[in-house]
């Protein structure tokens, strides 16, 4: 039955608690407004063609409305839509009302992109690794303009506040990939800025956690505070990935192995990357450091000619930290680490 | 009783002026010098302007509108870059409702229409009617001129911090903007002042035209809540230019007050686009079903309620804002009230047909399309309102079909029944009914075919404000372009008729529709000073269709 509702109204699958509620009073109003509509346009209707003209000079009755019948105009409407409010707004308290044990993860929004980290453990790019059956409690916030957290298959959405947080919670039901989508208009990519929800099984979940662990801090890109907690060896990366965030790298460029608005850095040192011109050439520092310097001297193929050049911005020995910060970077996307410090809010510059 | 007004006195005949023998020149033909109509303070040249320019500008938003529906046709990139789509939308909007819906009906027709219905000879300020002309022209070309060098791209709803930050050029058309205000709030001013102090004698408060009551609740909102939209434009081109810190966190400002502001007028606003087109449709569905309004005074005073609540249903825009709970509460239930106003109004239109005599021209059958849009669009915003499901579909397509429906489908049928019902009687010339009828029911169809497909769209969770989508979308999306296109045909039909009536078009009757709204009192087209001869007297209610013979006095509604 809610499946063949669902699919008249084009609504997404429902994998929260949430969204089995929020569905519920759907039907209800739908149903409520398709009869009030129907009544509506069927007595218009019937009223056309009872009276119509029947001479150009015909005169009418002069007809009042009772008390009674203007009494009936009001408390109908009223009390059909403050059922609805009652019924609503019960579920919205819901919704705004995370449950005590839930596990919390920040989120913040950045033009293009969503960050996850959770106290305890990874952070991640974009993609949000969560155990199905356990409420998670999401504190969310901007570190430019605003944008809006929305997974359909959730029927959750918050707004990402710059100078704010706001919080809102979901409880999956079932594992699975679900799309993440930013509804505030946030800029020119706001309608890529997309990510996704991974739900895992408790096993899973379990299983990844213990993966996560075993990772390194190397190619954090947010934990700039703890850079003590680095292995020594990754210093000159460590100071690479601060330039970098500070440039602006990561407004077009990620991490996690997707490509943004240009080529994701992970594993890009010593790939072979197919240019404009259809020629191929393999990725070594000379290559990254022209990218930085003239990005439309070899044009990777499928990316626009946006990027700025770099030249009298970086020092040289800036230039090289980038340079080796790209280099380590050639583990799986999601990385472990220390407590994070939560999303941080940056103005834009 | 003894009726006295010259409608009643002649049950169902065109009334007297066409019987007159002498011949006075219209207000069309009493000058025909450039000048005398771009220096003019006649109300009613004045609101042919109006109507001119609105158009030319209903056209630009047209064609902006037809971009963006075209590059959605497919999912990735269709005809423009990323860039251009979010300026066209912008421009869109900005243009669809500072300079066209806003303006349209109380700038045309209510400028037109409403010395008449009072029985004036012009309104009370003729300077400053003629001064709001050119400063929504002097706002539109600082707008459109910021358009063309650059463009903004933040939506119409200028957001901050966004808005503040973004490279395009936000500060001329703001600014253009602001001055726009400046035009509504004296409008406003005038038409507030002029239904106080120029009514004829004969025309109590209760015996007004519902035109003019609706044209009265939007002025007092445009005077009321405008200004705090000047402010607020102000306050984002002065952080834009020297970064005050008024919305910007980055500064220590508080983004979320923006849109308290900016929805403390604009969700009034959307009442200043609609209450004219309900004040329209109750004189359309009046004559054209022969009948006194039906609760006349529920339909009057709920114009009064939408404007009055209108002011205390703001937050509804922020339920996922971060608003506190009890915030969301106390607004969705206000939001309703409004909903409850206008249900009142749908059922005692309904009543009025109710033992009428219906005669199904033009003007009734955009009657009809907007009773289905208001009923429609209306309950949507009350679903919106009710809290939780508006949490899964803030700001996806469901609220650009929403406002469309409600917002510009009520107002466009209003636009467009009110331009056929008040054609002959302002150019004095008759269009050809039957392309009427096709045009109107194309528009119709083209419009829920637009919109509908949105309403699913959301539901499925498709952003607003995309330019690229996921591809489950598209679809429904391709229907949408099919609709939009529909749309635009049937208003090709329309602008084609209309203009070769204008020319070619046969003279029309003094009162073609034997109307007995008071508009139809004078000549059609009227004389430069509104009536010649005696003044109308004004004894029955207007629209009173009742038999004299058989009439008992309406002594109480
Ligand atoms: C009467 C004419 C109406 C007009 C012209 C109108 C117009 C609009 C517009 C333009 C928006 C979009 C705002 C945006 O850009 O975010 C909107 C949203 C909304 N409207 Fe209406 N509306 C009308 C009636 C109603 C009614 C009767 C209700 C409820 C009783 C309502 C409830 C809402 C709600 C709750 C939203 C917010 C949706 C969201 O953004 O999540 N509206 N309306
Ligand atoms: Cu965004």
């Amino acid at each position: 039955m809610n499946e063949l509702l669902n699919n008249i109204l084009f609504l997404p699958e429902q994998a929260s608690t949430f969204a089995e509620r929020v569905d519920n009073l759907h039907y209800f109003v739908v149903g409520v407004t398709m009869l009030m509509s129907f009544a509506v346009g069927t007595a218009a209707v019937f009223f056309f063609f009872r009276y119509r003209r029947r001479k150009p000079n015909q005169t009418t009755e002069y007809v009042v409305p009772s008390v009674k019948t203007e009494f009936l105009f009001v408390s109908l409407p009223l009390l059909f839509f403050l059922t609805w409010f009652v019924i609503g707004f019960r579920d919205f308290v819901f919704f705004a009302t995370p449950p005590k044990d839930a596990m919390d993860v920040y989120v913040m929004g950045k033009q293009w992109m969503w960050k996850f980290s959770y106290p305890e453990g990874p952070n991640g790019v974009n993609v949000l690794h969560v155990p199905a059956n356990r409420p998670v409690r999401l504190l969310i916030t901007s570190r430019d303009v605003i944008h809006s957290f929305f997974v359909p298959a959730f029927r959750v959405k918050m707004d990402a506040v710059p100078g704010r947080y706001t919080q809102a919670w979901f409880e999956a039901t079932k594992p699975g990939t679900y799309q993440i989508l930013c509804t505030e208009y946030c800029g020119l990519s706001h309608s890529k800025m997309w990510g996704e929800v991974v739900v895992l099984s408790p096993e899973a979940w379990d299983e990844w956690v213990k993966e996560q662990r075993r990772g390194s801090l190397q190619n954090r890109q947010d934990a700039l505070a703890d850079l003590t907690l680095a292995p020594h060896p990754a210093r000159m990366a460590e100071q690479g990935q601060r330039v970098a965030a500070e440039v602006g790298c990561f407004k077009c460029h990620t991490v996690n192995g997707e490509p943004h608005i240009g080529p994701t850095f992970l594993g890009l040192y010593g790939r072979t990357e197919t240019l404009d011109n259809g020629q191929s050439v393999r990725v070594d520092e000379a290559w990254i450091t022209q990218s930085m310097m003239d990005p439309g001297a070899h044009l990777v193929s499928g990316f626009p000619n946006v990027m700025p050049t770099f030249q009298g911005k970086l020092t040289g020995p800036q230039t090289a930290a980038i340079v080796e910060y790209i280099k380590t970077l050639r583990t799986p996307d999601i990385r472990t680490g220390d407590s994070s410090q939560g999303p941080v809010y940056e103005p834009i510059q | 009783m003894s009726p006295s007004s010259s409608i009643a006195a002649e049950p169902g005949a065109v009334p007297a002026p066409d019987e007159h023998h002498e011949h006075h020149p219209s207000y069309l033909t009493d000058g025909t010098t450039v000048k005398s109509w771009l220096l003019t303070l006649d109300h009613k040249r004045i609101g042919v302007m109006y109507l001119i320019w609105v158009l030319l500008f209903f056209l630009i938003g047209g064609i902006y509108a037809l971009i963006v529906r075209l590059e959605l046709l497919t999912p990735g990139p269709t005809i423009i870059d990323a860039m251009t789509y979010n300026r066209a939308f912008t421009m869109h909007g900005v243009v669809m409702i500072f300079l066209f819906m806003i303006p349209a009906i109380p700038g045309a027709f209510g400028n037109f229409m409403l010395p008449l219905m009072l029985g004036a000879k012009d309104v009370a300020f003729p300077k400053l009617n003629l001064t709001s002309l050119y400063l929504l022209l002097g706002g539109a070309a600082i707008a459109i001129w910021g358009m063309i060098n650059g463009g903004m791209d933040t939506g119409w709803t200028f957001y901050t911090p966004y808005s503040t930050h973004t490279t395009t050029t936000v500060a001329p058309i703001l600014f253009g903007a602001f001055i726009i205000g400046f035009s509504s709030i004296a409008t406003g001013l005038n038409f507030i002042v002029t239904t106080h102090t120029m009514r004829a004698p004969g025309i109590t408060w209760f015996k007004l035209p519902l035109f003019v009551w609706a044209m009265y609740a939007t002025a007092c909102i445009q005077v009321l809540a405008t200004p705090v939209l000047g402010l607020v434009l102000l306050l984002v081109v002065g952080e834009h230019l020297f970064h005050f810190g008024i919305f910007d966190p980055a500064l220590g400002g508080d983004p979320v007050l923006f849109q308290h502001l900016f929805w403390f007028y604009s969700h009034p606003a959307v009442y200043i686009m609609v209450l004219p087109a309900f004040g329209v449709m109750s004189e359309v569905v009046a004559a054209f079903s022969r009948k006194n309004i039906f609760g006349y005074r529920a339909v009057a005073f709920s114009s009064l309620g939408i404007a009055f609540v209108g002011f205390f249903a703001w937050g509804h825009h922020m339920f996922v804002s971060g608003q506190s709970t009890f915030n969301a509460g106390v607004f969705a239930v206000l939001t309703m009230l409004v909903g409850v106003f206008t249900a009142i109004k749908v059922f005692n239109w309904v009543g009025t047909v109710y033992k009428g005599a219906v005669d199904f021209k033009t003007p009734f059958a955009y009657f009809c399309g907007f009773l289905y849009f208001t009923v429609f669009g209306g309950m949507t915003g009350v679903a919106f309102a009710t809290a939780s499901l508006d949490v899964p579909w803030h700001d996806t397509y469901f609220v650009v079909a929403h406002f469309h429906f409600i917002m510009v489908g009520a107002t466009i049928m209003a636009f467009m029944a009110a331009l056929h019902y008040w054609f002959p009687k302002m150019f004095g010339k008759m269009y050809h009914e039957g392309w009427g009828l096709v045009s109107a029911a194309l528009i119709i169809l083209g419009f829920n075919a637009t919109f509908i497909p949105q309403f699913l769209l959301g539901n499925a969770g498709m952003p607003r404000r995309y330019y690229e989508y996921p591809e489950r979308y598209q679809t429904l999306n391709v229907a949408s372009t099919a609709g939009a296109s529909l749309l635009a045909f049937g208003f090709l039909i329309s602008a084609i008729y209309l203009t070769y009536a204008l020319v070619y078009g046969r003279r029309a009757a003094s009162n073609p529709w034997r109307s007995r709204g008071y508009e139809w009192l004078t000549e059609s087209p009227p004389p430069t000073h509104n009536f010649v001869g005696p003044q109308p007297t004004y004894s029955e209610e207007p629209h009173f269709y009742v038999d004299p013979k058989k009439a008992e006095v309406p002594d109480a509604v």
